[in-house]
């Protein structure tokens, strides 16, 4: 290949990552802007939009911070994240570790059950749990939430650890027997030690996960204090029919950009656990 | 079992078959209570006529299915959800083939590149929607900005009409539109995450061979890379079509339906009547609608997993 070849391949390689990137970020830098933007600014429709017209302001900020419940919107999202990732990882654990080392024929069956429960999303099931949340006193409760988002993340977790468990040689536990463990401790002492990456991978998700749900939070909670981050913005930051677009973007952008950032490391995991190994 | 030389627990903890089963109760119950009941009650509604003022379940038949089938809404919502979903993911298949090829290459700055690509699919969906929302406001829009920059919009004879704005969010069309190019921005990252991982399971050899053998870049692309991705390719368009399909948020938060129910889902449908409208017997009857469909992707699913693995 010659240089003007090479130098030709590589502008265009730039060029199409240029595009695809602007398409992908650029409502978050539509944020940026709009999160520093005065309102004098940010409501003139001659102005040009992309740039700073006028000096930035950390007024919308302040409201957001001060006079919203954006701060316990993240509370709630963090306190549910924590607790769902908790009981995620009670019940998925040993499930995977059953389903990957003595799953013959009834276990296989249930894994295609479990993974059969993608088949009933969110949008089937939240008209009969809202009925279950109200019968057990659980409506405008984040306990709601606590007990129902693991609906999503046990299937998935389940699924995503199993395939970890089965990288792990059976060998080495036997050896632990061998020495004097009993079939239980082998696993406690000698597998889950090993699985501690899975493990991790399996908490970051639990938790992005909850911080992304939208429906069920929607349906559950009406009180602006109990309201996670994902709801939170998009239904109390519009006051009546006036958008307050500063605080809003803000919002946003300051939800988003750390648990993007979290999930971009674990992303390719994300994406193994999901297809089930189709993709090797 | 030696019961003579341990205690009856310790036994417990060396029982297999015992510990197998213990293990995966819990998460066997939960789902069974969370996921399973639910679901036979969802029938059970949508076959009564149950509001929220009064839940109690008095079976009716068919009625609720009749009501609805006869509802222009509801009809607007189902062919709704099949053309967003359809056109959506047609779109994000070709698009992530293409960035997927892009991202196969190494240059410097590709983390950066990564991350920003990744990000419609990593940050909260509800709360990249609002960023869209803001973009196709209707006097704001920066799209709207562009195009009377570029003389295409809001002069005497223009291209796209001599008004201000084109008002994305209140012409039926560009609504429609403007929840497609949401849907694809949002699962672009997804699917080519998955072809990615394709791509790079390729045997580079192959590829190097056909080179030297004298087949051109199209050939090779058709006649090694499309064949042998096809699975995954696959994979990528089922799982893109499940979000898609069930997805509520998009549209909530974009255009509530609006205008005038013209960019109705079967979820928001579901939401709007069986939630804010009371009527759990209706909503419930409106969501099932998406079972078939779903039952239908997973069947695929599960027989593309199946074949991948056997070659």
């Amino acid at each position: 290949m010659t240089g003007t070849q090479a130098f030709l391949r590589k502008g265009r390689l730039y060029m199409i990552l240029s595009l695809f990137a602007l398409f992908s970020a650029f409502p978050f830098y539509w944020m940026v802007i709009a999160t520093f933007k005065r309102d004098h600014d940010l409501f003139n429709p001659t102005n040009n939009p992309f740039v700073f017209n006028e000096p930035a302001t950390m007024d919308h900020l302040h409201l957001l911070f001060f006079e919203t419940h954006f701060l316990t919107y993240l509370l709630n999202t963090f306190l549910v994240g924590i607790a769902v990732v908790v009981i995620t990882l009670v019940i998925a654990v040993p499930a995977a570790y059953s389903l990957a080392r003595w799953a013959r024929g009834w276990g296989e069956m249930l894994g295609i059950g479990i993974f059969l429960t993608y088949l009933i999303p969110p949008t089937i099931l939240f008209i009969p749990l809202s009925r279950f949340a109200s019968l057990l006193g659980l409506q405008e409760s984040l306990w709601s939430l606590i007990l129902i988002y693991p609906t999503f993340t046990i299937p998935f977790c389940t699924w995503l650890l199993m395939g970890f468990f089965k990288t792990i040689p059976l060998d080495i536990e036997e050896q632990a027997m061998i020495d004097g463990l009993s079939r239980l401790g082998a696993m406690v002492r000698v597998v889950l030690p090993l699985a501690i990456s899975g493990i991790l991978t399996v908490v970051v998700f639990a938790f992005t996960l909850s911080m992304h749900e939208f429906i069920y939070a929607l349906t559950f909670i009406s009180v602006s204090a109990k309201k996670t981050v994902s709801i939170g913005v998009p239904t109390e930051l519009v006051r009546g029919d006036v958008f307050q677009w500063g605080p809003l973007m803000a919002g946003a952008l300051i939800a988003s950009i750390p648990v993007a950032v979290v999930y971009t490391f674990f992303l390719d995991r994300f994406i193994a656990g999901f297809t089930m190994g189709a993709v090797k | 079992m030696t019961g003579d030389t341990r205690s009856g627990a310790a036994g417990v903890r060396d029982r297999a078959d015992l510990l197998a089963r213990f293990m995966i109760m819990p998460a066997i119950v939960y789902i069974a209570a969370m996921i399973g009941f639910p679901f036979v009650l969802a029938i059970l509604y949508s076959l009564s006529d149950a509001t929220t003022g009064d839940p109690t379940l008095r079976l009716v038949g068919l009625r609720n299915y009749k009501d609805i089938l006869a509802d222009p809404v509801f009809r607007t919502s189902l062919k709704n959800t099949f053309v967003f979903a359809l056109v959506s993911q047609s779109l994000v298949i070709v698009l992530s083939r293409v960035l997927a090829t892009a991202l196969m290459a190494e240059f410097r700055g590709k983390w950066i590149a990564r991350f920003l690509i990744m990000l419609p699919w990593t940050a909260p969906i509800s709360l990249g929607t609002i960023g869209w929302l803001w973009m196709f406001d209707s006097i704001f829009s920066p799209i709207d900005w562009i195009l009377r920059r570029f003389g295409l919009l809001g002069v005497p004879g223009a291209l796209l009409g001599p008004m201000q704005n084109l008002y994305w969010l209140g012409e039926p069309l560009l609504a429609m539109a403007s929840v497609v190019i949401v849907h694809v921005w949002r699962l672009l990252p997804l699917a080519t995450v998955i072809q990615l991982a394709g791509l790079s399971s390729i045997p580079k050899d192959l590829l190097e061979a056909a080179e030297v053998d004298g087949a051109r870049a199209w050939r090779r692309t058709l006649e090694i890379t499309i064949p042998l991705t096809l699975p995954i390719i696959s994979i990528a368009f089922l799982f893109g079509l499940v979000f898609t399909f069930t997805d509520m948020t998009v549209v909530y938060v974009l255009t509530r339906g609006g205008p005038i129910h013209m960019t109705q889902v079967l979820s928001t449908w579901t939401f709007f009547k069986g939630i804010e409208g009371g009527d759990l017997a209706q909503g419930a009857a409106v969501s099932l609608f998406m079972f078939p469909v779903l039952a239908g992707i997973a069947a695929l699913v599960l027989r593309v997993a199946r074949r991948t693995e056997v070659v």
